[in-house]
């Protein structure tokens, strides 16, 4: 009877397995929660109805910094995925680690897949790519800062809600309206090193780090303790102190007071439009990141934030075709104009922003293409195409630390900058010497 | 006469304890050992390729200024966690103590705040004292004071300090109240009979009986606050602001999870591990001797 029961059960089993096995299997590890991961999960779900040959299995592993965790304790125990999201500050970690990676470029070549890294957009590809041209890894979604204006808040201190706020000299003005009209919050900002000093930098056109931002080499110094970037934590220092910029956190806490309307301006990620959207009660705006006309007749282009897609060594060759097929699916116009549009991340290629424009989108949501014009309009210079440091994570978490002492009032700008160039460059010593 | 079981041979005896011996090697041992070993190299994340430095990550580390300000931050933190959430305990379990009805359920009111996690005792303090919409902060407003953790470092300093020791305040309680139990009836009422009012009972009889308690507690809360507030710090300040409540702790998670040094990670380790067993050495030898059992 049991016997009968298990040989019926196996015999079952195998015919249930059968048409599987002839599908290859493809880990994917991403780091998205809510909207952003049923998005993702869309995408997978997508891709494995239109094709029979693979089957894209997408797991979340918890925030950027836990997946990355989770991808080199599964790279050690020899359980690695076939796809591993990295968000960008990890990039200079994975291009080192030659052993765990495969780049991108060869695993398209191998696979023979159609595939033009010219197609995406240039400071998008440039994050990702060696300064031989090679791209080790697929970017997927780029942000970058923007200026978001609360119209209301403007509007009822008083100040016209269409003024100029292109330049940091006219946003002084209007914090200084903003401020004898009461507000209690004039600016606030998310992720404080990458809008204030990294994308300052490249959006001045002056260096962040020595070698080309780190793209030269491991012994890259950090570059950011110089005129420019001073001047500019100078001025919000001042404005920390009279009341006119708000910290909030490290991170995007800065949000939540500007979606709930107590901010009027707040210099944050163009990915934070699918949140603002949905909870502003308030008429807002996006504007370009505001530049020193002091510094600069005209901006350079920002960098960007996010993540890539890094596909992991020690997999088989049938493996890596599939892996070549996903992430073709993923750079596809389409998949791409659908989720630039619904989250506010930059279309990659050139092909997705114009798939975008031909379907009306910008003129249904005017100001949504303002993050990609501020990317594309000047080609990217050594000082603009994107930052590849070891020990990143940590870097920033100093450069907050000597911020937070510049806003406390604690220390002037130039030695709480200096300070922080000279312990970034102790980590990027430990990298060098990890990485030698 | 002792009434003890002697076992004839060796084997008997090691087979019986091998199972412990086994728990302690292979979770604390082992682990240990490769914390050492690997404070000696400068390994890449991925474990492809290892640097031989020597002492060298101790070096690194101790050069550091802001390595050692961290232990100055840790003893700060652990003090007060330890002299909070006893202090408040012992308070507490003196008045349950002389509860004469209801102390059931009172009881059982104060011990549920150790059933909430760290990590979610941190998030329930952060949104109290969040600094726009904390309930706390706005009455602090009303009362003209400003609260703002995310630059103040005192005031973080407070805020994960009150956070960590909410939790530890119902543990510590439990001990004290069993503690206070356990003390004979009849030797307060004698000193009582003799004249002796509250305060000096509590001194001279109440507290030295409970030293074994107390003591106890101390180890064990000192362990706490070195080891176990990391879910508090990491939702509520992640270090910060500047690096006010960045503890040995915390630091080790940020540069062996965040900064994936491992290297740096492990003498963290080692060093914490010296430094814990010191203090447990320290606390054996000298507190101890002032317990009576």
């Amino acid at each position: 009877m049991n016997i009968n029961r298990l040989l019926l059960a196996s015999a079952s089993a195998s015919v249930i397995a059968a048409p599987l096995a002839a599908q290859t299997e493809i880990e994917f590890w991403h780091a998205f929660t809510g909207r952003l991961g049923e998005l993702v999960a869309a995408q997978v779900e997508d891709f494995n109805e239109s094709q029979s040959d693979y089957t894209v299995t997408a797991t979340h592993k918890g925030n950027y910094s836990e997946t990355l965790n989770a991808g080199i304790a599964a790279f050690r125990a020899g359980e690695q995925p076939d796809i591993l999201m990295v968000f960008e500050v990890g990039t200079a970690t994975m291009m080192a680690a030659e052993g765990a990676i495969n780049p991108v470029y060869e695993v398209m070549e191998n696979a023979g897949a159609d595939f033009d890294p010219d197609a995406f957009i240039g400071s998008v590809k440039g994050y990702y790519t060696t300064s031989e041209g090679n791209m080790l890894s697929l970017p997927f979604n780029s942000s970058t800062p923007v200026l978001w204006v609360n119209r209301d808040a403007l509007s009822d201190a008083g100040i016209d809600p269409d003024t100029d706020l292109s330049t940091w000299e006219n946003v002084g003005t209007v914090l200084d309206q903003l401020k004898d009209a009461g507000s209690d919050c004039p600016l606030t900002t998310a992720w404080q090193s990458w809008i204030h000093l990294e994308n300052l930098s490249a959006y001045h056109d002056v260096p962040f780090a020595t070698k080309e931002n780190g793209f030269g080499g491991f012994d890259t110094e950090l570059a950011f303790n110089d005129d420019a970037q001073v001047a500019h934590i100078e001025a919000m220092g001042k404005w920390a102190d009279e009341g006119k910029f708000i910290y909030a956190g490290r991170r995007n806490e800065g949000g939540a007071n500007f979606r709930a309307g107590e901010c009027a301006l707040f210099t944050e990620s163009s990915a934070g439009y699918a949140g603002i959207k949905d909870e502003a009660t308030f008429e807002f705006d996006v504007r370009p990141l505001p530049y020193w006309s002091s510094l600069v007749d005209a901006p350079q282009n920002t960098i960007i934030g996010g993540a890539s897609l890094w596909v992991m060594a020690g997999q088989d060759e049938a493996e890596y075709e599939g892996v070549a097929t996903f992430l073709n699916y993923l750079s596809s116009p389409e998949v791409q104009a659908q989720w630039h549009q619904d989250t506010g991340y930059l279309p990659i290629t050139t092909a997705a922003a114009d798939l975008t424009r031909e379907q009306g989108f910008y003129e249904e949501n005017p100001g949504t293409d303002v993050a990609v014009i501020q990317m594309t309009t000047n080609a990217p210079t050594a000082n603009s195409k994107g930052l590849r440091l070891g020990n990143f994570d940590q870097i920033r978490t100093i450069i907050d630390e000597e911020l937070e002492a510049v806003w406390a009032g604690d220390k002037d700008a130039q030695s709480a900058l200096d300070s922080a160039a000279s312990r970034g460059n102790e980590l990027l010593r430990r990298f060098e010497q990890a990485n030698r | 006469m002792e009434k003890r079981v002697t076992f004839k041979g060796i084997w008997l005896p090691l087979l019986l304890v091998l199972p412990q011996i086994v728990i302690t090697a292979v979770f604390f041992f082992y682990p240990a050992g490769q914390a050492i070993w690997q404070s000696l190299f400068i390994p890449d994340p991925f474990g492809l390729s290892m640097r031989f430095v020597g002492l060298g990550n101790f070096e690194y580390l101790l050069g550091n200024p802001y390595y050692r300000a961290s232990f100055v931050t840790t003893a700060v933190f652990s003090t007060l966690v330890t002299v909070v959430s006893m202090g408040v305990a012992l308070y507490l379990a003196v008045l349950a103590d002389r509860l004469i009805k209801g102390s059931g359920v009172y009881r059982t009111l104060l011990i549920w705040p150790y059933a909430v996690a760290p990590a979610v005792a941190g998030v329930l303090w952060l949104f109290m004292f969040n600094t726009r919409v904390g309930v706390v902060t706005w009455y602090l407003g009303l009362l003209g004071y400003d609260w703002n953790h995310v630059l103040n470092g005192d005031e973080a300093m407070g805020l994960v300090v009150v956070a960590s020791s909410w939790g530890r305040i119902s543990y510590n309680f439990l001990f004290f109240l069993a503690g206070l139990q356990a003390i004979p009836k009849s030797v307060i009422e004698a000193a009582a009979i003799d004249g002796a009012r509250f305060w000096t009972r509590f001194r001279t009889i109440v507290f030295p009986l409970l030293s074994p308690t107390t003591f106890f507690l101390l180890v064990v809360n000192i362990v706490y606050a070195f080891f176990e507030t990391f879910g508090v710090i990491h939702t509520i300040t992640a270090g910060g602001p500047q690096q006010a409540t960045t503890i040995l702790v915390y630091k080790v998670y940020s540069d062996g999870f965040v900064g994936q040094d491992l290297g740096s990670s492990a003498a963290q380790s080692v060093i914490l591990l010296f430094i814990v067993g010191l203090l447990t050495i320290v606390q054996f030898k000298f507190i101890e001797r002032r317990v009576h059992y």
